[in-house]
């Protein structure tokens, strides 16, 4: 354990996160020895995704090894759901909702637009980890499609000619 | 504020009585009348949220301290209305004028010129669009006035952040009196009389769930709320738990009690924080109650429940997927049998319920079961809510009985279509339902009519769609959606949506031979006939339905390389109208492309082989001269 808590600190993981994400471990009671222990990974995961922002491999294997179970399941959890990822967002996040009632609104056009203005696609994050684009699913306020958000702001009934408008706002 | 432990049933009622006058003003119970004149309600919605209600409140406050009415005055932030359209709304009791469309700086005229001046605010209240007429109270409102609130029934009314309100609306009475005075066959009764079936897809009876988990044998036993709502355009169960969340708490108590199990879990999307924050709150406060916990009102019934995150898989909405996601695995769902009521989470036997079925539970449990059962249809009882989203004027949130039919759904609730265009289909069923056309409107709205047409009743997302609308591309984005969700495991689910989307991009993009629509038909048959779970099983049901109503548009796309919608980029032209064109150049300074040709006073022309379809040209166009062919 303390091997790989080494190789991630050489990679520019702070130290404190691991005590953060270790003081939650065992805050939920965690016991290494249940059979049902891997109950507890997903929220685990969870945690150390809004700690340390993304899940990159040598946290998976800390958690892996924390959590007495093997690294090939970690990873085939972070790989199966879409809330996880391994790459780093950018310090602006804009994620565009594709749901069904936005699409119909247009949500496609906005989409592209911020694409071809970022000169990334969807799940990227540009050169200068500024802005990263996300396609989400639904956020539920169908009543203001097409939604987007940037970090946690919401901006409603977008057209695709606001979109330079907005990333105007994040200009700094 | 500590809140003290209720021991029994009597003393449970006994705490509703004494804060009914909480709702008092809310529910103009005359002898019931609170310490305050007035209730503002604002809505704290997600929605509502996103359109900064949260600076109504801060405002209103201000506005009513400014005036010394702090004290007369309450501003509470409810659960959602579900008239999101004309959102934030705000309610003003015991009066009953809804505001709609409210903006943080018109807190003040609301304070000055209605709670003390005593004359609504004209120009928030809602406007009807036929008659141009302001109608001031929500039952007046066309969008209300067909709807009936069973689900719903405190999304609005109560602030949703404390059980004493809950407890004032006959919150936990039902579980008390099922402590009290029902056997667990008693309640297996009860729900199968009420004819209760679950609302989140498949329309399986509730009562029938129960009894399976309740005789399966086993010591330890779970309760699940299914609570993943990830069909794109359905927002139900999030306002539920956003502005009820303890009405989901007593159900899964109840059937707690039923089938015998002590624990709950309450699945749900990492994307709706809102609904996780208010359920804690409720979970915190109703433990502290003792209405959940060790021993709940003296009956010897232990029973606690608890949050777990999903994390983004639509696939874990499918019962089983949803079991192996709370395991900590990958959400892959398994065959059935067996059932999750004999081997569920843990391989121990499990119920597992969908939101808005729970939040059925308490009202049928204190009204009875004849009462449910007198509502809605033949075989589909009670009431169903439907997220109105798309081409329609007011999106949002409706509960009404089942057998309404889609025309009063689409057109007197939800007033018509946007921006004056013609209805040509309503989705149902998200990507594993199926659309619906004009001919339907007069059908009643139930599982198996609903099922006849090849659709399905879904969670309740309805999506409506105008003439602009195509439906090819519609169904190929649907599609897109289950290639992107399915988990991989089975093949005809995984390679055959693939295949799928395959053909569907060639018939957009006019490169399809002619027996695409045959190919079509006959592997979606095969892929529902042959996958694992209910994704597979439907997934290609938006394609087969809307080749069934619309196979002259799937035949436009392939033989006349036409998208009669003019969606299709890859089959749209744009073309100078020769008369309208009075060569002012701006499209041709305008076009990325460069593809534009013509002098100054002269028609232009249009390069199809160059131009990029990006439309920049029509909408530079003052003159309309610019259309597509």
């Amino acid at each position: 354990m303390e091997a790989a808590k080494e190789t991630c600190c050489q990679n520019g993981l702070a130290k404190e996160m691991f005590e953060q994400l270790e003081h939650f471990i065992v805050s939920v009671n965690f016991d290494p020895c249940s059979p049902r222990r891997k109950g507890d990974l997903i929220s685990i995961l969870h945690k150390a995704q809004h700690i340390f922002g993304y899940l990159p491999k040598e946290l998976q294997i800390w958690i892996a090894k924390r959590l007495n179970i093997q690294h090939s399941e970690v990873s085939g959890v972070v790989s199966f759901y879409n809330y996880f990822t391994t790459t780093p967002k950018g310090k602006y996040n804009v994620a565009v909702c594709l749901g069904t009632a936005c699409f119909v609104q247009g949500a496609d056009k906005v989409l592209a637009e911020f694409e071809r203005q970022l000169g990334i696609k969807g799940g990227e994050v540009t050169e200068d980890m500024k802005f990263s684009i996300d396609v989400v699913r639904c956020i539920g306020a169908c009543g203001l499609a097409p939604v987007l958000t940037v970090n946690e702001k919401v901006y409603g009934k977008v057209a695709h000619t606001d979109v330079a408008k907005i990333l105007e706002e994040y200009k700094d | 504020m500590k809140m003290e432990r209720i021991n029994t049933f009597a003393e449970l009622q006994e705490r509703h009585q004494a804060l009914r006058h909480l709702l008092g003003l809310r529910l103009n119970e005359a002898g019931h009348k609170a310490g305050f004149e007035r209730d503002i309600l604002v809505c704290g919605g997600t929605g509502c949220i996103a359109s900064a209600s949260n600076d109504i409140v801060a405002n209103l406050n201000a506005a009513l301290a400014a005036n010394g009415l702090a004290k007369k005055v309450q501003v509470l932030k409810t659960g959602c209305f579900g008239f999101c359209e004309k959102g934030p709304i705000v309610l003003v009791q015991p009066e009953h004028v809804f505001y709609t469309q409210v903006k943080p700086e018109d807190a003040k005229a609301i304070v000055e010129e209605h709670i003390i001046g005593g004359r609504p605010v004209e120009r928030l209240l809602y406007l009807e669009p036929i008659t141009q007429k302001r109608i001031p109270k929500s039952g007046e409102m066309p969008f209300y006035k067909k709807q009936m609130r069973i689900a719903l029934r405190n999304c609005g009314l109560i602030n949703p952040e404390r059980v004493a309100e809950y407890i004032a609306a006959e919150g936990w009475l039902a579980l008390g009196k099922v402590l009290t005075e029902y056997s667990r066959e008693q309640v297996v009764d009860l729900m199968l009389k009420s004819g209760l079936r679950g609302r989140g897809g498949a329309g399986f009876p509730t009562g029938l769930k129960w009894q399976a988990a309740m005789k399966a044998e086993g010591a330890e036993k779970y309760i699940v709320c299914n609570a993943d709502e990830g069909d794109p355009g359905a927002f139900m169960d999030r306002s539920i738990m956003e502005g009820d969340p303890c009405s989901v708490l007593e159900a899964m108590a109840v059937a707690g009690y039923c089938v015998g199990a002590e624990q709950g879990v309450i699945y749900i999307r990492a994307e709706y924080p809102l609904a996780i924050q208010r359920l804690e709150k409720a979970i915190a406060q109703s433990r502290e109650l003792g209405l959940l916990g060790k021993n709940i009102l003296g009956s010897g019934f232990n029973f606690d429940v608890r949050l777990q995150l999903g994390a983004g898989a639509f696939v874990c909405g499918e019962e089983t997927a949803l079991l192996r996601s709370i395991e900590g695995k990958r959400g892959e769902p398994t065959t059935k049998p067996p059932f999750p009521a004999e081997k569920g989470l843990w391989e121990v036997p499990t119920c597992v319920n969908n939101v808005e079925t729970l939040a059925n539970i308490p009202p049928i449990i204190l009204k009875g079961a004849d009462w449910f059962s007198s509502i809605g249809t033949e075989k589909s009882k009670g009431t169903k809510v439907f997220a109105l989203a798309g081409k329609i004027n007011n999106v949002g949130l409706v509960e009404v009985p089942m057998g309404t039919t889609l025309r009063e759904v689409i057109f007197d609730i939800g007033g018509g279509i946007r921006g004056g265009g013609e209805f040509k289909a309503v989705q149902t069923g998200g990507p594993s339902g199926g659309c619906m056309t004009k001919e339907h409107l007069d059908t009643p709205i139930t599982y198996e009519n609903l099922q006849a047409i090849g659709s399905m009743m879904g969670s309740g997302g309805m999506i409506v769609m105008d003439e602009n609308t195509c439906m090819v591309d519609i169904a190929k984005f649907y599609l897109e959606f289950t290639l992107e969700e399915s988990c991989g495991k089975c093949t005809p689910c995984r390679i055959g949506n693939k295949r799928l989307h395959e053909l569907l991009c060639t018939i957009t993009e006019g490169k399809a031979e002619n027996d695409a629509i045959e190919k079509l038909e006959v592997l979606g048959e095969v892929i529902k006939k042959t996958s694992l779970c209910g994704l597979g099983q439907t997934s290609p049901n938006p394609v087969l339905s809307t080749i069934k109503f619309f196979r002259d548009e799937y035949e436009a796309h392939i033989k006349d390389h036409k998208c009669p919608a003019g969606v299709c980029k890859n089959l749209k032209q744009y073309w100078v109208v020769e008369d309208k064109c009075i060569g002012c150049t701006a499209c041709a300074r305008n076009c990325p492309a460069v593809c534009i040709s013509g002098k100054v006073k002269e028609i232009h022309f249009i390069d199809q082989s160059k131009c990029i379809k990006c439309g920049v040209c029509m909408t530079k166009c003052k003159f309309g001269a610019i259309e597509i062919r």
